[in-house]
């Protein structure tokens, strides 16, 4: 037989992974304990870090990158895809995370960033990056960087989802918005927006984003992570929202159900019936602006 | 050849979209099954690409499981790529996840390791035809070994990443994730068998 060539680390294998995980849910987890409840309740993928962000919010400090002996642990007790954050901008910390094995790497402005002006070259990595993104332009940056996977920023830590939607909503109508214009428009389109002009291009022949977008920050409830599905979102991060709730593998897996299912909504009350107290949160309008997280990301 | 054919795609989690559009650019209608009252009526069904433990799990809890192995064993065509080619497995190694166990394989998951080891390469698939099959590989499980009565389509270092069993057919590799319909055009032709 001839020589056969294998590539790794390739866009098509990145971009893969994340359409393995769609329709999934990812969940926030501090330890290997809480990991192993993740999967045994269906998630998808877990997200290793030290705190989850309503305690990052409450706490405050500086928030980086998780202990890798913490990640390493993590890995061990679980065979589905393991998750880390690295701070904005900060090259290291992904490549740490690279070499620990990571299977993706989330660039997050829940974490303190690093640097406040450029974001991490993400093409330059074999791991696949997912991004925060609150509109069509912030999106298309994070991808001609490399994403392969953008997700609504929302409000994390906050359990509440009106900044998702917000995020969602706004991603939706700026799509919808390059949709109907000429081709003629595009480029001042991508000029206004601050996105690359191919991309504009590529989001105009496709009709949506050409990655796939998750929903995060704020989702608390199996009815928040299917109103997001039904917005459009192709599957769902929670951070806070499973394990600061009363019954975290009860809620674990009512939301798994309830994204599979969104369309369902006499199997998603059936899901929520009996979950005990969500996590307490905050409601963004009553936030100042001085303590949101989403505004993090250039 | 395809009119008039209807294929069910498992949709609880995944690659549902691509295999949705490899089937329709063969022009050929898919319906989501999501409860098994959706088996009606299909001819033939794909386990598309995911995770096989959030899969087997949801499949599990609406009666799914049982009735798509049931469907299985009495003949209907179903075609398993990644995720699906570890559920259709009997034997999976190191795990007792849930499964449809209606293949003599036995399967190792993650088997080429951690996403950093995922790839993609030209292969050769002789019963595709003679230009070589672009394969994905996504934290791929393998067939370690198959019993008799397995047929082995593609073989690699020993691995085997393609393999039918009578009306199951199943990749290690993600043939939806290519512009390339072949592996579902030879899926296909199992429902003409009957």
């Amino acid at each position: 037989m001839k020589e056969i060539k294998i590539e790794t680390g390739t866009v098509a294998v990145k971009r893969g992974l994340a359409e393995m995980l769609k329709g999934g849910v990812i969940m926030d987890v501090v330890n290997p304990e809480q990991a192993k409840i993740a999967e045994e309740a269906g998630a998808v993928a877990v997200m290793a870090l030290e705190r989850v962000p309503s305690d990052i919010r409450a706490q405050g400090g500086v928030a980086r990158m998780s202990d890798p002996e913490m990640i390493i642990g993590i890995q061990q007790a679980v065979s589905i895809p393991v998750m880390a954050k690295a701070r904005i901008g900060h090259i290291l910390e992904a490549r740490l995370l690279e070499a620990l094995g990571i299977d993706f790497i989330d660039e997050s402005e829940v974490l303190t960033p690093a640097d406040d002006v450029y974001h991490i070259l993400k093409s330059d990595f074999k791991v696949p990056f997912v991004c925060g993104a609150r509109n069509l332009g912030e999106a298309l940056r994070r991808i001609g960087e490399g994403a392969v996977m953008i997700r609504t920023k929302g409000e994390a830590g906050t359990g509440d989802i009106v900044e998702a939607v917000r995020h969602i909503r706004r991603v939706n109508e700026d799509i919808r918005r390059v949709v109907s214009a000429t081709y003629m428009e595009l480029m001042s389109i991508a000029k206004e927006i601050g996105a690359p002009y191919e991309l504009v291009l590529q989001v105009k022949e496709l009709g949506r984003l050409p990655v796939v977008n998750f929903a995060a920050g704020g989702v608390a409830t199996p009815a928040d992570a299917a109103l997001m599905m039904e917005l459009g979102c192709d599957g769902v991060f929670v951070g806070s929202g499973i394990f600061k709730s009363d019954n975290p593998a009860k809620r674990a897996k009512a939301i798994v159900e309830a994204v599979a299912h969104y369309k369902d909504a006499a199997l998603i009350a059936e899901v929520s019936k009996g979950l005990g107290k969500s996590m307490p949160g905050q409601s963004v309008a009553r936030m100042e602006d001085k303590d949101k997280i989403a505004g993090r990301g250039w | 050849m395809v009119s008039g054919m209807k294929v069910g795609i498992l949709a609880l989690q995944g690659a549902i979209r691509e295999h949705r559009k490899s089937l329709h650019r063969l022009g050929v209608e898919t319906v989501d099954v999501l409860n098994p009252q959706d088996l009606k009526g299909i001819n033939a069904l794909i386990l598309p690409g995911g995770e096989s433990t959030t899969t087997g799990k949801l499949m599990l809890r609406y009666g799914l499981l049982e009735a798509i192995a049931r469907a299985g064993s009495q003949g209907l065509p179903i075609l398993g790529t990644c995720t699906g080619l570890i559920l259709l497995s009997k034997h999976i190694n190191h795990s007792n996840q849930h499964r449809l166990g209606l293949m003599d394989t036995y399967v190792e998951r993650n088997a080429f390791g951690r996403q950093l080891e995922s790839f993609e390469a030209e292969m050769p698939v002789p019963v595709l035809g003679e230009k070589p099959f672009h394969t994905v590989f996504i934290r791929a499980p393998y067939i370690e070994k198959a019993d008799e009565g397995v047929e082995v389509l593609l073989r690699y270092q020993g691995k085997i990443l393609f393999a039918k069993q009578d009306n199951l057919l199943a990749t290690a590799f993600h043939p939806e994730l290519t512009d390339d319909t072949r592996v579902h055009e030879y899926f296909l032709q199992l429902i003409n068998q009957d």
